[in-house]
């Protein structure tokens, strides 16, 4: 599609027009970015009276420390299961609702909702329904045997973390995986039907592939939603315990800032993290505009 | 021997819609048959029904001797070609072929036998390896009932299968199909909207309207005796001349309408219907019991090889188009009389549309 050019006669006209989405970038993106990279050279110490230029040294340090690696390795446990199992569930009832045709509507309604809930609204609402004393899915794992403590259990915090995120996630990768099940003709999976494949093979050698692009697509934006937007639910929840067992990166950014103050150190983590969003979008923006089906 | 049989078949949706009402059909061994009708008027819906992607709310279909009304499109025996030939996008033209057979589990050099006999018999064999996107309409077409053709299916379904392609590629792509359906000898069922195109495929013509069949007979047969008004209208470019009999006759746009070439006792709201290629403009070979129509020249379409005069019937009776061969120049205003046999007039029933004959007429 071709986008129409308008052409301004004023010269400072388009630059008043773009001046405010310019500003909100540079306040709140260019500039704390740019501040990242500046205190991730520097070291303060905690009362912040005094502050030496101390080159790679943070970056250094992250290499070498023990927490900050199991972090790296917890975050990328977190969000493979989030974008596994959120993209997993989302799919699954996309595949339902598509064969819904009435009340589809309702449905989508239904499972769009978890979507307008923020991260810790949705980190609280779990946590209490897996409270180890009063929440009621605690109650019925233990009814079934399971003794349910995130307080305690590390692979019981992970699990709560995980399926708070996914939960919410879940919504936004419905509509995507919806919109794109229904854009495959109709036809195309008459006619599989009628090429003898039954419904399970017609999903997994039809739609799914049909589908690929809009899955890899989804795995990117679950991937940054888990690495970055999952903060308010760990810190509403298990705050990175028991020990460190769910304290994912942004999480440890976080606390080892204001907990911690140690700014460098913290500083020398987001700007990983940066490089890590941007090879994200990188990927994300070469290979989406060159369809990844056929 | 694969005929197909439909008996007392309906469609109602479940908004109550009905969309087929009681077709019965008897489509023999290797023919090719037509449905045509206008747009709505349920023929790809019955074909749907005969494919097994729309349920049949009452009747009965078979295919050969199976009744197949509860079996799965699968397991029907039969290859359906789409009107926007639905081909497997993420595929190439080999796999798009193979895939209705490899769910078969047939064998693979059986496969491959096929592949190749298919793509032979269509000429897309330098194609295998190209995705649909990279194919031109043609190919595509090809490609779609080279899918159809591998499964060496009892029948073949064609749902508008021409109605994607330019002008040229539909006139050659129909002779294609009519020999190819010739040579294999597959029972074959092709909807279209166009008449032309079921005029030139069809062993049989059915045309549909609202559901309901109008008329069964070969393309001569439905040309020739349209059972009723719809189908006289319908069938034929241009389209029949059809003017209320009582009107033509008060204002005298008619001459020539004696007893014997009227059916007797023809109601007051009778339609007479004559083709604008069985009238001839002028006194040229018209015969002693020649029908003449009076009527003022409106406007001339000129095709080429021949011409179209539209016009107005003496008195304002109704509108008329006859053809004249060659190119004539004629200013709007002129008064012509046009004259055809009594044998070539058509009558129909005003309340019902149903056809009258004269008496005596061969049936």
């Amino acid at each position: 599609m071709r986008t129409k050019r308008v052409v301004f006669r004023s010269l400072w006209l388009p630059y008043l027009l773009i001046a405010p989405q310019i500003a909100i970038t540079a306040i709140f993106f260019l500039w704390p970015a740019g501040q990242a990279i500046y205190q991730s050279f520097l070291r303060q110490d905690a009362f912040g009276l005094r502050t030496e230029f101390v080159g790679l040294e943070n970056f250094a340090r992250l290499v070498n420390d023990p927490l900050y690696l199991k972090s790296f390795t917890t975050t990328l446990v977190f969000s493979a299961l989030v974008a596994g199992i959120s993209m997993g569930v989302a799919l699954l009832l996309a595949v339902m609702a598509d064969r819904v045709l009435r009340s589809a509507l309702f449905y989508r309604t239904l499972l769009i909702w978890p979507y307008a809930v923020a991260p810790a609204v949705a980190g609280v609402l779990w946590f209490f329904l897996f409270n180890p004393t009063i929440g009621i899915a605690a109650y019925f794992l233990a009814r079934l045997g399971y003794e349910w403590n995130h307080y305690a259990s590390g692979t019981d915090a992970m699990a709560l973390i995980v399926i708070a995120a996914a939960w919410r996630q879940v919504s936004y990768n419905f509509l995507f995986f919806l919109a794109g099940l229904q854009a495959i003709p109709g036809s195309l999976t008459e006619a599989a039907a009628m090429d003898a494949a039954g419904p399970f093979k017609r999903f997994w050698t039809i739609q799914l592939p049909l589908l690929s692009p809009t899955v890899f697509f989804l795995l990117v934006v679950n991937l940054v939603y888990a690495f970055f937007d999952t903060f308010g639910i760990v810190h509403a929840t298990t705050r990175g315990g028991p020990g460190n067992d769910t304290a994912i990166l942004v999480f440890e950014v976080w606390r080892d800032a204001f907990e911690g103050l140690d700014l460098g150190f913290s500083a020398a983590q987001s700007v990983v993290l940066m490089a890590i969003v941007i090879a994200l979008t990188a990927i994300q923006f070469r290979y989406i505009e060159r369809r990844v089906e056929y | 021997m694969t005929a197909i049989t439909l008996r007392n078949v309906s469609k109602t949706y479940p908004g109550g819609v009905e969309a087929i009402k009681g077709v019965s059909l008897d489509i023999g061994d290797g023919e090719f048959l037509v449905l045509v009708g206008p747009s709505g008027c349920g023929k790809s819906t019955l074909l749907r029904m005969i494919a097994g992607l729309e349920t049949i709310t009452a009747g009965e279909i078979s295919i050969g001797e199976r009744v197949v009304n509860n079996l799965e499109p699968a397991e029907r025996d039969i290859a359906m070609v789409f009107q926007n030939y639905a081909l497997y996008p993420h595929m190439s033209v080999r796999q798009n072929l193979e895939y209705g057979l490899k769910n078969r589990r047939m064998a693979r050099d059986e496969i491959a036998r096929r592949v190749e006999k298919a793509a032979g018999i269509l000429g897309i064999a330098e194609l295998l390896a190209r995705k649909p996107r990279q194919l031109s309409g043609g190919q595509r077409q090809r490609v779609a009932m080279g899918r159809a053709i591998v499964r060496e299916p009892a029948a073949f379904l064609f749902d508008e299968p021409l109605s994607n392609l330019d002008a040229k590629l539909r006139v050659q792509m129909r002779a294609e199909i009519r020999h190819l359906q010739r040579s294999l000898g597959t029972t074959s069922v092709y909807v279209t909207h166009d008449q032309l195109e079921a005029m030139t495929l069809a062993d049989r013509i059915v045309v549909l309207n609202g559901g309901v069949v109008e008329q069964v007979g070969t393309p001569m047969e439905v040309y020739e005796r349209p059972a009723s008004l719809f189908v006289a209208s319908f069938i034929g470019s241009p389209a029949m001349n059809l003017v209320p009999l009582q009107q033509a006759r008060e204002r005298a746009a008619i001459a020539g309408l004696v007893n014997g070439s009227v059916p007797s006792g023809l109601s007051t709201d009778a339609v007479l219907g004559v083709r604008p290629e069985d009238m001839t403009v002028g006194e040229n070979g018209a015969g002693a019991d020649a029908v003449r129509f009076a009527f003022t020249v409106t406007a001339v379409e000129a095709v080429g090889a021949e011409s179209y005069v539209h016009g107005n019937l003496q008195g304002g009776a109704g509108d008329i188009a006859v053809r004249m061969p060659g190119y004539h120049r004629l200013e709007p205003g002129t008064v012509l009389s046009a004259v055809t046999a009594p044998e070539k007039l058509h009558f129909f029933a005003g309340a019902s549309g149903q056809r009258v004959d004269r008496a005596g007429a061969a049936q």
